[in-house]
């Protein structure tokens, strides 16, 4: 699976894509092979403030429940309502679900983040093990 | 590079199979093991879950272990081991058991397979092998009889569901249709002849569980056949991801969660599993003064009222917060479509529809007391 280069992506499996001020936050296809079956997906509202590097939620498959730890600083300004309903989009398209979007409070954290490439090195020694 | 040699783990004859088809494997027991196939196989938890209730799975159960007791007095000894009474069983005849510790706990739940006249089978789980065997070895030496492990004998393969028998008896000359639940035959499958096959499961489904000599060649080349075979079915290869959430439906135990060495029969409700009308067996006198001082805390199936997985280990809530009790298996149900578990709590809350909460992630979530088990197959 190839990972799309037009974001960045954390050691904990979140993806983030930056459009201008505003970015959407997600977990990579790695981490939804992982999990496997999800089943559900708590995310905060809207107003919530993250802080890059802490939980900000969880998603949680048949077998397991995994904490999301946000990227990047910032303020939730839009929750993805439809995984309520559907948390197996997650499963099957998880670079296309956003699970919220922030506006970044200091966008120069992203510099500490993984490329598609470094990330997909990252998960290849990961599963290697 | 690491100088520590890493803890030896232990493979099935099928795992270059398993990992050749690109199942997730993980470390259970000791054990490497499918957790889940991928989806292109049909694969996914809740794909094999359903497989299983609807058409047909199969499932690598070779770590499960297999002790035979035979000699003159087998019945003796499987009787004075074992909590249920094999003295009831006509040759070709199973039944659900478990090996008691002297206080009443469990050493480990069992299958007693009854093979021939003086000839038992007992089929035990993957984590207590060795515990099981060193305990029915010590505890048989005053019989006469033959105590062997044949755990390393047999890949045992389960094939599961109600079209489990129509692709079986695809492959088999034996008459698989007088073959009633908890009963085993013998016949030839894919070839091999004399190969024991038994009416029983884990899944609360009707199936066969199949013994087939455990080198790997032999056991690919069964495994693939049945897959094969089972094709006009629609069989689903399943891990033990699908093999835990099935046996939570149907309230099958597991060691270590609903039965251990600190939980005893009566708290368990495996009462009609326990005959005290047998005159001995180990755990007998403890059970006894058990149920004379009164059971105080119970095993109760919950379902969720308010969104949350209760799982394993989670604390279980009165309505005002109290903790009362613990999660032994928690999980969504694929069939039920609902997050079901299982809890030991006193005995006041066993009532059905006595509101609880339990605590997950330190929020009190609303959970209910449910009738168990969850499913029951549809009689036929």
């Amino acid at each position: 699976m190839p990972y799309p280069s037009d974001r960045k992506y954390t050691r904990e499996h979140e993806w983030i894509q930056v459009n201008g001020n505003s970015a959407a936050v997600g977990i990579t296809d790695y981490a939804q092979q992982s999990l496997g079956d999800i089943v559900f997906v708590e995310t905060p509202k809207v107003g919530a403030e993250l802080t890059a590097g802490k939980t900000f939620g969880t998603v949680e498959s048949v077998k397991a429940v995994s904490d999301l730890f946000s990227p990047a600083s910032g303020t939730v300004t839009e929750v993805n309502s439809e995984l309520a309903t559907a948390p197996e989009k997650v499963n099957s398209d998880a670079h296309g679900s956003w699970m919220v979007r922030i506006t970044l409070k200091n966008p120069s954290e992203l510099d500490a983040l993984l490329s598609a490439a470094d990330y997909e090195k990252y998960v290849a020694e990961e599963a290697g093990h | 590079m690491s100088a520590v040699e890493a803890p030896t783990i232990r493979k099935t004859a099928l795992n270059a199979v398993h990992r050749q088809m690109g199942a997730k494997m993980v470390e259970f027991n000791g054990w490497d093991m499918p957790v889940e196939y991928p989806a292109s196989l049909g694969g996914g938890i809740i794909n094999e879950h359903m497989a299983v209730r609807t058409g047909v799975g199969i499932f690598d159960v070779s770590h499960m272990g297999d002790i035979r007791l035979a000699g003159r007095q087998a019945l003796a000894a499987v009787q004075h081991i074992s909590m249920n009474d094999a003295s009831r069983l006509a040759i070709g005849q199973a039944q659900y058991s478990a090996l008691l510790y002297p206080q009443g706990t469990f050493v480990d739940d069992v299958i007693v397979h009854r093979l021939g006249q003086d000839e038992y089978l007992l089929v035990i789980n993957a984590g207590t092998r060795e515990k099981d065997f060193n305990w029915v070895r010590d505890n048989t030496r005053q019989f006469d009889c033959a105590v062997e492990n044949l755990s390393d004998d047999f890949t045992q393969i389960a094939i599961q569901g109600p079209k489990a028998v129509n692709l079986l008896q695809k492959l088999t000359d034996a008459d698989l249709s007088a073959v009633k639940f908890y009963w085993v035959t013998r016949g030839t499958v894919c070839g091999l002849k004399d190969t024991l096959m038994g009416r029983t499961g884990y899944t609360a489904e009707d199936g066969f569980e199949i013994y087939v000599p455990s080198d790997e060649g032999t056991s690919a080349f069964v495994w693939n056949e049945i897959l094969i075979a089972g094709k006009e079915f629609g069989v689903v290869p399943c891990g033990l991801g699908a093999r835990n959430t099935l046996r939570l439906e149907g309230k099958l135990p597991l060691y270590g969660h609903e039965i251990s060495d600190t939980i005893n029969v009566w708290e368990a409700g495996l009462d009609r599993f326990c005959k005290m009308e047998k005159p001995e067996f180990i755990g007998r006198d403890a059970l006894q003064k058990a149920k004379a001082a009164g059971v105080k805390r119970t095993l109760v199936g919950l379902e969720m009222t308010q969104r949350g997985v209760a799982r394993d280990g989670y604390k279980v809530l009165d309505t005002a917060g109290r903790e009362i009790g613990y999660i032994t298996s928690g999980s969504p149900a694929p069939y039920l479509k609902k997050n079901i578990a299982l809890a030991y709590v006193p005995r006041e809350f066993e009532g059905l529809g006595t509101p609880l909460q339990v605590e997950i992630r330190g929020q009190a979530v609303g959970a209910v007391v449910v009738p168990t088990p969850f499913y029951k197959r549809p009689k036929k």
